[in-house]
């Protein structure tokens, strides 16, 4: 059995914690006592039906206020994959919120309100989706029974979607019509909807491909610890440990440490339960070398001919998620991989808004939950991949100095020198 | 399983499940914890999740030893099953087990005992936090899962705790990809969650993918019990049954271990780790709603007892 992660964003009235419930609910992953809960508060607060909005919205801020603030993560599992949904909010003011659960992503689902049509939180939403690089979109047009079912309401839906989405570097969107409430399309194909021929969603979310998501050509291996015994028995073992991030390895692969250049072939592929001849995302092992050459915590393992830029100076779409905001001539700490260097912003170069996509090059600041085109200097090169090639060799955070907390997510756009930036045609390419 | 044998990369891709995927993450999360933290600890209960902990240690770091220690927070009122276990498996493993004491709290007069409350749940925060600053310890590996429970649901993998050892639901960090910020201020420490993304029904799998040892009392046995608060409690000298509560011999199992005098047997013949992982397959109430008394308390009792500082 695989794993599928997909994301949900949505505010209280789009029918996400209907939807949410009901995939849960038809799949086991909701238990009585669990909706006996919410049954109890649903009726003390006096609502007419059981609010699944109580099912995740966990913290008492939430409940009390009735809103989702933060991202819930929540699990089920079918007969054929196991998912993880991270589920987020969906207004403006927690656009940090929806980066967050949009980072580890295969697939999202954007919910449409049948009866509005494509609004703006859709449209955040889905821009936002690419921007992290989720590869699958799913819109899933809702409250279909408010609107007698119509095929038409949908069609326009799906034009209007699929013309302004050209905007965006998605390839893969499919349009699925539902009604949370009453269960169509959600896991058993809809009676009242002859008209569409695709799949439920349930069965779209066993069924779509994502095993050529992984990127397997570009082999990174960042290195998070290295493994010594000292024991009599295991007297010269080194082990370099950590997650393969893209490609693949073997067992015999010539290869070459970063930032030193050294060169040298792997020697053992190792794991508790034995050597492996070949590795590949997203497993953890322990690469063990040819030769004894200096490797520490942040170096990087790839091969020879295909390796990622080192430079210091970079490109990146940074969102925004401290109250202090990022200005020219700031400094941070910045986490890419297991290497953490020091940050300094050369240039806001703009600032998108994320209903529009509009670009603001006159901007001076991105305030909290903004998002926008940065240059970055580091006070020691990092190994870098651009973002579309890889969320976790193109992907960054921010630290503040003083507070520590994490104050924006970097995507590297370019590494390098800076070069000019065109207006952009394709926003989250 | 992975067949080193007869690789192809569509062999091996065909062969990676959805805990080969799990377990990768949970070996990456403790090893950037020995790597960015000076003095992390492993809290080890004996119970299925911090079982699933110790073998994550194994993955991440053998052949060498775990680069910190294990602890125990012990209540006092543990199955003694369950002690045996903790024991004997921590000597397998050849690495270092420290025990605190909620007695030895008890007895030092650093917490009292509620009353009529005979649980010492919520007197393993002060232990817990004690054990914390006496050993200097920054970082704390827990089990705690994020299907248990709707708190937990939102708690980071990497969570801050202040220098009371409080959780702050509303000032957690982001956490994006798998870039964990492990930066102190002086006086907080890290929670670390390594098996966030694990639901019950995962551990029990690794479990018999493993071949892992787990005490004898998550199989079903008999033992005398009495009914309170509609669950099954075991008759010991730390829990006295009321004269209106009738005790019974029955055939149970717990699906949690934790202090005797809060944790719910539940009626079972499972007798196998295939036998419990059909019945965690057809179970209609969570892990926690079933077996723990002191959740039932109000919606947000989970979230409570984090803000104070709780595991």
């Amino acid at each position: 059995m695989d794993l599928l992660r997909f994301s949900t964003a949505g505010s209280v009235d789009d029918g996400k914690s209907t939807l949410i419930g009901r995939l849960l609910f038809d799949s086991k992953g909701i238990f009585e006592d669990q909706l006996q809960a919410i049954e109890r508060t649903s009726r003390r607060r006096g609502y007419s039906q059981v609010d699944l909005a109580l099912l995740t919205d966990g913290l008492r801020a939430e409940r009390e206020q009735g809103i989702t603030i933060d991202v819930a993560y929540r699990y089920f599992a079918t007969p054929r994959r196991k998912f993880i949904i991270a589920d987020t909010p969906g207004h403006v003011q927690y656009t940090r919120n929806m980066v967050t659960g949009s980072s580890t992503a295969d697939l999202a689902i954007v919910l449409v309100d049948a009866r509005k049509g494509v609004l703006e939180q859709s449209r955040r939403h889905a821009f936002i989706a690419t921007l992290l690089g989720i590869p699958h979109i799913v819109v899933a047009v809702n409250k279909m029974d408010l609107v007698g079912y119509d095929e038409s309401v949908f069609d326009a839906i799906r034009t209007e979607f699929e013309e302004w989405a050209q905007k965006l570097d998605v390839h893969d969107i499919t349009f699925i019509p539902i009604s949370a409430l009453h269960g169509d399309n959600v896991v058993q194909r809809s009676l009242s909807m002859p008209w569409y021929q695709g799949p439920s969603l349930l069965y779209h979310l066993e069924n779509v491909y994502i095993g050529s998501d992984r990127n397997l050509i570009d082999a990174r291996f960042p290195v998070q610890w290295i493994i010594r015994p000292q024991t009599d028995e295991h007297h010269d073992y080194r082990g370099y440990a950590g997650q393969i991030a893209t490609g693949v390895f073997r067992k015999g692969d010539e290869v070459v440490v970063l930032p030193s250049g050294h060169r040298t072939r792997i020697a053992r592929i190792g794991t508790m339960d034995g050597e492996l001849e070949a590795a590949m995302p997203p497993l953890s092992v322990s690469l063990q070398l040819e030769d004894d050459i200096d490797v520490s915590r942040g170096d990087m393992i790839c091969r020879p001919h295909n390796q990622p830029t080192v430079a210091s100076e970079l490109d990146a779409m940074v969102c925004w998620m401290n109250e202090a905001p990022l200005r020219k001539g700031a400094r941070y700490l910045l986490k890419h991989t297991s290497r953490s260097v020091k940050a300094m912003v050369d240039d806001l170069i703009y600032r998108i808004d994320v209903n529009s996509l509009h670009s603001d090059r006159a901007a001076t600041e991105l305030g909290l939950n903004e998002i926008g085109r940065v240059r970055l200097r580091t006070s020691a090169p990092l190994l870098l991949d651009e973002y579309k090639l890889s969320r976790t060799t193109g992907g960054f955070i921010l630290i503040d100095e003083t507070t520590y907390d994490t104050v924006g997510a970097g995507m590297v756009e370019h590494a390098g020198p800076p070069q000019e930036v065109p207006e952009p045609d394709r926003l989250a390419a | 399983m992975i067949e080193t044998a007869t690789f192809s990369e569509r062999a091996l891709r065909r062969h990676l499940t959805h805990l080969d995927a799990l377990e990768a993450e949970s070996v990456f999360i403790m090893r950037e914890v020995a790597a960015e933290f000076e003095r992390p600890v492993l809290l080890f209960s004996g119970g299925k999740d911090s079982i699933v902990l110790l073998r994550i240690a194994e993955k991440a770091f053998r052949p060498a030893r775990f680069p910190f220690p294990v602890m125990h927070i012990d209540t006092g009122h543990n199955f003694p099953e369950v002690l045996d276990f903790r024991d004997r498996r921590v000597k397998e493993l050849g690495e270092r087990l420290i025990v605190a004491s909620v007695q030895e709290s008890i007895d030092k007069g650093r917490v009292r005992e509620e009353p009529g409350n005979p649980s010492r749940n919520r007197l393993q925060t002060t232990t817990l936090l004690d054990a914390i600053l006496e050993h200097g310890f920054d970082a704390v590996f827990g089990g705690a899962r994020r299907d248990e429970e709707k708190a937990r649901a939102k708690e980071r993998v990497f969570s801050l705790r202040d220098e009371f050892g409080q959780w702050e639901p509303k000032a957690q960090r982001p956490e994006l990809w798998s870039l964990y910020n492990g930066r102190l201020r002086k006086g907080q420490h890290m929670r670390v969650f390594p098996i966030s993304n694990w639901t019950e029904m995962d551990v029990w799998q690794y479990i018999q993918r493993e071949e892992l040892e787990v005490p004898s009392i998550y199989f079903a046995h008999e033992r005398p019990v009495f009914r309170r608060d509609s669950m099954w409690l075991a008759t010991s000298d730390f829990l006295p049954h009321g004269r209106d509560e009738a005790v019974e011999t029955m055939v149970v199992r717990y699906r949690t271990v934790g202090d005797m005098t809060c944790t719910g047997a539940v009626t079972s013949s499972a007798a196998s780790v295939a036998e419990i992982i059909a019945e965690v397959a057809a179970a209609r109430i969570t892990e926690r709603g079933a077996t723990r008394a002191d959740d039932a308390f109000s919606e947000t009792s989970m979230e409570d007892r984090k803000r104070e500082g709780y595991f």
